[in-house]
């Protein structure tokens, strides 16, 4: 540049052309993807809400029995339906989450790179892509055939589906605390296992905690596999998990919003309403316990 | 443990600057030895990352490890209170020998070796718990469960590792919540809450300003009458500040395989090291002529 009197102020400014351009794209096509994302969210919980909330009440979700479908939306409730959903999720969360806890604990804390942590951690990867309704199937002919319909044997479906998805969220949470926490708890004389149950457990049990409720309320709307094994016939309540037919709301769901009558259809929203109000639910008691876990990690 | 059982650090206020040079007590027959190396060498897998080190680490005395990045002083250090082990391929040959007990024999169990050496890391590593419940992590792990003696050990720590005044009104707060030098001050007194023998020390002020470094130092002098303690540093006036032996490492290139070993070079009395070094190689490190 050639010699200037004054000393030139520097440009300060955003740089023009294809710097600021590309920039400006990039941050549209982002504000669009975010856009696209929400509407179907929000079309859903409207249409849901707008439909389902005329016919959802107290004695709704809990009276008895399922009435059939010709009768109006103003008979009976869907109870069964609730307490069966709540029976079988609660089952299989208890089944699947200390299991899968404990699975993730061994692949990261004590398999190492051995030839069993990769085969548990392989198996788990090859569980996540079965389809729903083949671990369904799978239940069916180990369990069902034997032992007869009952709220365990959707449980034992919905915990397989659970697991892997539990193992692989909790590995991942575990991968995240850092080393030298797991150090200075050894520098202090502490076991493998006094470390990871008083140090790393604690540090990832945020994420621990809201991985395994994402996969509870994705298994609490599971339907097919829930065909095999709890058979979804019953109108009546069963409070017995471990025997006899059960029924939840996805079955419920499925049968009435499969027919023409008007009642049963205002059915199928209110359960519709009140299985997505049960995941929210779960999401707000997943925030609470996890803040009340993570209140000393900032 | 082999430690008699003493009274709290009275004072709460701040500790008196650093012992001057010609104020230690370093005599020519030295303490009872706590480490006694021969020919150690360690290896990851099959890389030989350190070779050849025998020194003798005495009772009350602060030892310095010093020399450039990659000379294994980190890794010796390590090996003191078996932290190597967690490092899968880490392995070690030669003697290490701790109060006259082999380190490395058969039937010893690493979580007996560091209850009794306790380590302070280069980054400071409090625990996402509570202020209290990082210092009581150590004694509730060793079974103490009695809480008049928990509390007591809390305050005492603090006290030792000044920081009692500066957190006694915040114990229930996070431990991450501290500045660095208050969380490395933390790291210590979770250290010394489960009354080590030895106190080994990975860099601890190089994360920290000048100011948090030197209360560093001058706990380090408060302690050492109940502690001994080994510090590695990468700074030498730290190592002539605190210690009162210093071990210099230096590296050895092998040119042929591109390998580097780190070795150690010479050790003896700090004023020793720095004002007289008998290896030419020491003499040009402290100078500051490499390194």
């Amino acid at each position: 540049m050639a010699i200037v009197a004054e000393p030139q102020q520097p440009d300060l400014r955003e740089p023009a052309g294809w710097r600021r351009t590309s920039n400006r794209i990039a941050t549209w096509l982002m504000v669009l993807a975010f856009v696209l994302v929400i509407i179907p969210l929000g079309f859903v919980l409207f249409t849901v809400i707008a439909k389902g909330v005329s016919i959802i009440s107290w004695s709704f979700l809990t009276s008895g029995p399922i009435p059939p479908i010709v009768l109006p939306a103003s008979v009976g409730g869907l109870g069964p339906a609730v307490l069966g959903t709540i029976e079988i999720t609660a089952l299989a969360t208890v089944l699947a989450v200390p299991l899968g806890i404990l699975g993730a604990v061994y692949l990261n804390e004590y398999g190492g790179k051995g030839p069993l942590a990769r085969l548990i951690g392989f198996m788990a990867d090859v569980m996540t892509g079965v389809p729903s309704i083949i671990m369904g199937l799978f239940i069916f002919a180990i369990w069902v055939l034997h032992f007869g319909y009952s709220g365990l044997a959707g449980a034992l479906a919905l915990g397989c589906l659970m697991l892997p998805v539990v193992i692989r969220s909790t590995d991942e949470m575990l991968k995240l605390v850092p080393d030298p926490l797991r150090e200075a708890s050894y520098a202090l004389g502490a076991t493998k296992a006094r470390v990871t149950v008083t140090v790393v457990l604690p540090a990832a049990i945020g994420g621990i905690v809201s991985g395994a409720l994402l996969a509870v309320a994705r298994a609490a709307g599971e339907t097919a596999p829930l065909i095999f094994t709890i058979l979804g016939g019953t109108s009546v309540a069963n409070t017995n998990v471990f025997k006899g037919a059960n029924t939840a709301l996805p079955l419920q769901i499925f049968s009435n919003a499969t027919q023409p009558y008007t009642g049963a259809q205002a059915r199928a929203w209110g359960a519709a309403l009140a299985l997505i109000a049960i995941a929210f639910i779960l999401m707000i008691a997943a925030r609470l316990v996890t803040a009340r876990f993570t209140r000393y990690s900032r | 443990m082999e430690q008699p059982e003493q009274n709290p650090v009275a004072t709460t206020s701040l500790p008196k600057p650093a012992a001057l040079q010609e104020s230690k007590p370093v005599s020519d027959t030295p303490g009872v030895a706590v480490f006694d190396t021969k020919n150690l060498s360690i290896y990851y897998g099959a890389f030989r990352a350190v070779t050849d080190v025998s020194l003798t680490v005495h009772e009350n005395e602060i030892t310095a490890f010093i020399g450039p990045s990659g000379c294994g002083k980190t890794t010796v250090l390590r090996t003191l209170n078996r932290m190597n082990d967690l490092i899968p391929t880490a392995r070690v040959d030669g003697d290490v020998h701790y109060r006259g007990a082999s380190l490395y024999a058969k039937d010893v169990s690493p979580i007996a070796v560091r209850r009794r050496i306790g380590m302070v890391f280069q980054k400071p590593n409090p625990f996402p718990k509570s202020i209290y419940d990082n210092v009581a992590y150590g004694p509730r792990i060793n079974g103490e469960r009695n809480k008049g003696r928990l509390n007591e050990i809390v305050e005492r720590s603090l006290r030792q590792a000044a920081l009692w005044d500066e957190v006694k009104d915040r114990l229930k707060h996070s431990g991450l919540g501290l500045s660095g030098g208050q969380a490395q001050r933390l790291c210590i007194a979770r250290t010394l809450a489960v009354e080590p023998d030895v106190v080994l020390m990975d860099e601890p002020a190089s994360a920290l300003d000048p100011i948090a470094t030197g209360r560093i130092e001058d706990l380090m002098h408060e302690i050492k009458s109940r502690y001994t303690i080994v510090i590695v540093t990468h700074n030498m006036q730290q190592a002539t500040r605190v210690s009162d032996r210093t071990a210099f490492f230096s590296v050895l290139v092998d040119s042929k395989s591109d390998t580097r070993t780190g070795t150690l070079v010479e050790y003896g009395r700090t004023e020793q090291i720095f004002q007289d070094p008998h290896d030419s190689r020491t003499q040009a490190y402290v100078t500051g002529r490499v390194g």
